[in-house]
């Protein structure tokens, strides 16, 4: 088991360091460099121009720039905004509860709904409400969020005016940030109504952010159910003379997950995409609508950080999803 | 008994391939209606000009923000009614396919190109080089594909020839992973053995031997290929990175709609519907393609 979990974290390791040459060379392709970017459109002197050059180290010849990079990225050092001059590390840590508890519910409402439709849909394979349940996933999925969360504004908070639009919590509370999860910082706060303002404002980009993991797991779902279903020991299970609840439940689901899990764990990517597009919709102060800020702030650091982050958090679930599929099958585990 | 003993002749040979594909294609209701939901998204854009009752671009100072016809206050000169500076809706929505088909085109023609040399090549050479472009495509896998495709924007500047170049670079690892995959289990069979002893170089393997028995996955992945770009590009312009005002991009529409969300639900519901559908299309078409040519599903 340790041999295993060893050969996969080498195995993540090449793509890591190649995120970082991606990151590297991001703030090395832009046209102009960093020392003009600071500077603006004002221009500046050669002098000052060298002068700031060596003092930032882009005198250096690449690879040794890039060795000073790595030793900095992995002191947790990744420079610091040129907006607001805070360190980058800091400024994602702030930010990131926010999109972490969005994603977390986006992930247990897609996980809610999908699991169940899907094995409904595999149980009840070729009726109406298969063909149903997966109608409405394949729309889930061809769905552009952005739309889907303008849509779900208009209804449900412009006609009627169930939901706040936008933000994370009433502007009537304030709250301490103790955990930076609204959920459970409203919670141990003794506000009344803090704790329904806070669950109010995160339904909707929930399910807006949740809508195509949804999607994506129904269908996944319904195709692992239709495996299983056929496999001898579902039939011994049946001619034991089981329920036909116990049989789904128990013989076929337990079964059927583990494709479902690795689906689960890959849609991390999907939902840190979409969260750049939730967040802006719903102006939910989190790392997606920080990024595209940056974006627009031509703020590099805080781009060339943010994505390295991301990237690497994407790289180690992807890790954990690996090992977990290892512990689940150890057929999986023996295989080089 | 006498349906047993006059089996037609005519059944023993094999039906002409393509006449075998439509038979598995049409059995499938959904692909069938997402083809010519496809077709007509193509009449529309190829005959834009033709088609679209007003210019996409030109404004009707007296008739902002006018809803559609069936509403009170709407008219049968704008149809699903006008945007903030009074342009016409349904003409700029008929515009727009012609930019999101023709992003479709160019990022599935950009990305399976480049993708099926990339595929091929590693495939068919392995070693050093074939661990190098496998890596790269496991790092651009790494990356969320709108994160990576905004980063890429973010370099060269937002505009809709960025976003198409940046969508192709996204895609990139699907393509050459399903080639790859394709050519690494073609690659020991008798036929192509075959052709190796009769001389052919490693060009001549490479694209004429192996290629075209790779093709059917590949077909699939580009007709799926082609709601990806348009999604992935309608976001970019709705996120101010991709098409720029004033062209008719849908997702560029759906950009300053968040302001008319209380005032004119039109401006906000149509753009986005119409993206909804043809995703959707092409997402039917290839699910249906998909079940068509791979042959483990044919009974």
């Amino acid at each position: 088991m340790i041999q295993f979990f060893f050969r996969r974290f080498f195995h993540v390791f090449p793509a890591f360091i190649g995120v970082t040459l991606l990151t590297f060379s991001l703030i090395h392709l832009i046209p102009g460099d960093a020392v003009e970017l600071r500077a603006g459109e004002r221009g500046i002197d050669p002098a000052r121009h060298a002068e700031m050059k060596a003092e930032m180290g882009l005198d250096k010849p690449l690879p040794i720039q890039y060795f000073r990079y790595i030793g900095n990225v992995f002191k947790g050092d990744l420079g610091k905004s040129y907006v607001t001059k805070k360190p980058i590390l800091e400024e994602f840590l702030t930010l990131f509860p926010a999109t972490l508890e969005l994603s977390l519910c986006a992930m247990i409402f897609a996980v809610l709904f999908g699991l169940p439709a899907g094995v409904i849909a595999g149980v009840k394979r070729g009726t109406p409400f298969d063909h149903t349940i997966m109608a409405v996933s394949l729309t889930g999925y061809s769905m552009p969020i952005f739309w889907w969360g303008l849509l779900m504004i208009l209804f449900f908070s412009v006609f009627l005016g169930w939901t706040p639009v936008s933000g994370r919590l009433s502007a009537l509370f304030w709250i301490e940030p103790q955990t930076g999860f609204m959920l459970i910082d409203t919670l141990l706060s003794d506000e009344p109504g803090a704790f329904k303002s806070a669950l109010s404002h995160l339904i909707l980009p929930s399910i807006v952010l949740g809508t195509i993991p949804l999607a994506v797991i129904a269908r996944m779902t319904r195709s692992s159910m239709l495996e299983v279903l056929k496999e001898d020991y579902v039939r011994t299970a049946r001619a034991k003379g089981l329920s036909d609840r116990r049989v789904i439940l128990v013989h076929a689901l337990r079964n059927a997950m583990i494709p479902v899990i690795t689906v689960i764990g890959l849609q991390t990517g999907v939902l840190l995409a979409g969260a750049i597009l939730t967040e802006t919709i719903f102006a939910w102060p989190g790392v997606g609508k920080w990024i595209l800020e940056s974006i627009g702030r031509r703020d590099y650091p805080a781009i060339q950080g943010g994505i390295l982050i991301i990237a690497t958090l994407i790289i180690f679930v992807n890790l954990g999803v690996d090992v977990l599929y290892g512990i689940i099958n150890p057929r999986i585990r023996h295989t080089h | 008994m006498s349906e047993m003993t006059s089996i037609p002749l005519e059944n023993s040979a094999p039906p002409h391939p393509l006449k075998e594909f439509w038979k598995y294609f049409s059995e499938n209701k959904g692909a069938v209606v997402g083809l010519y939901i496809i077709l007509i998204a193509v009449f529309l854009a190829v005959f834009a000009d033709y088609i679209a009752p007003h210019s996409p671009f030109d404004q009707y100072r007296d008739a902002i923000l006018q809803p559609p016809v069936w509403m009170d206050g709407g008219s049968g000169k704008f149809l699903l009614g006008t945007d903030d500076v009074g342009r016409d809706i349904l003409s700029r929505l008929i515009h727009g396919a012609r930019l999101s088909l023709f992003v479709g085109v160019i990022v599935v023609t950009l990305s399976l190109a480049a993708g099926i040399i990339f595929g091929v090549t590693s495939g068919y050479f392995g070693g050093i080089y074939e661990v190098l472009v496998m890596r790269l495509m496991d790092i651009i896998l790494a990356l969320p594909s709108l994160l990576l495709a905004l980063a890429i924007v973010a370099i060269l500047g937002p505009s809709l020839q960025n976003a198409i170049l940046s969508i192709a670079v996204v895609v990139l690892p699907h393509y050459v992973r399903l080639t790859r995959a394709s050519v690494l289990s073609e690659k020991n069979k008798d036929y192509v053995t075959a052709s190796r002893v009769c001389g052919s170089g490693p060009f001549r393997m490479m694209f004429a031997v192996l290629l075209p028995n790779c093709m059917a996955p590949l077909i699939v992945q580009a007709t799926l290929g082609f709601s990806t770009a348009i999604l992935d590009a309608a976001a970019l312009g709705f996120l101010g990175m991709g098409a720029q005002p004033p062209t008719p991009e849908w997702g560029a529409m759906l950009a300053n709609a968040l302001q008319f969300v209380q005032s004119a639900w039109w401006v906000v519901t149509f753009p986005g519907l119409a993206i909804l559908i043809t995703v959707l299309a092409f997402n039917l078409a290839g699910d249906g393609l998909r079940d068509a040519l791979d042959p483990k599903m044919k009974r």
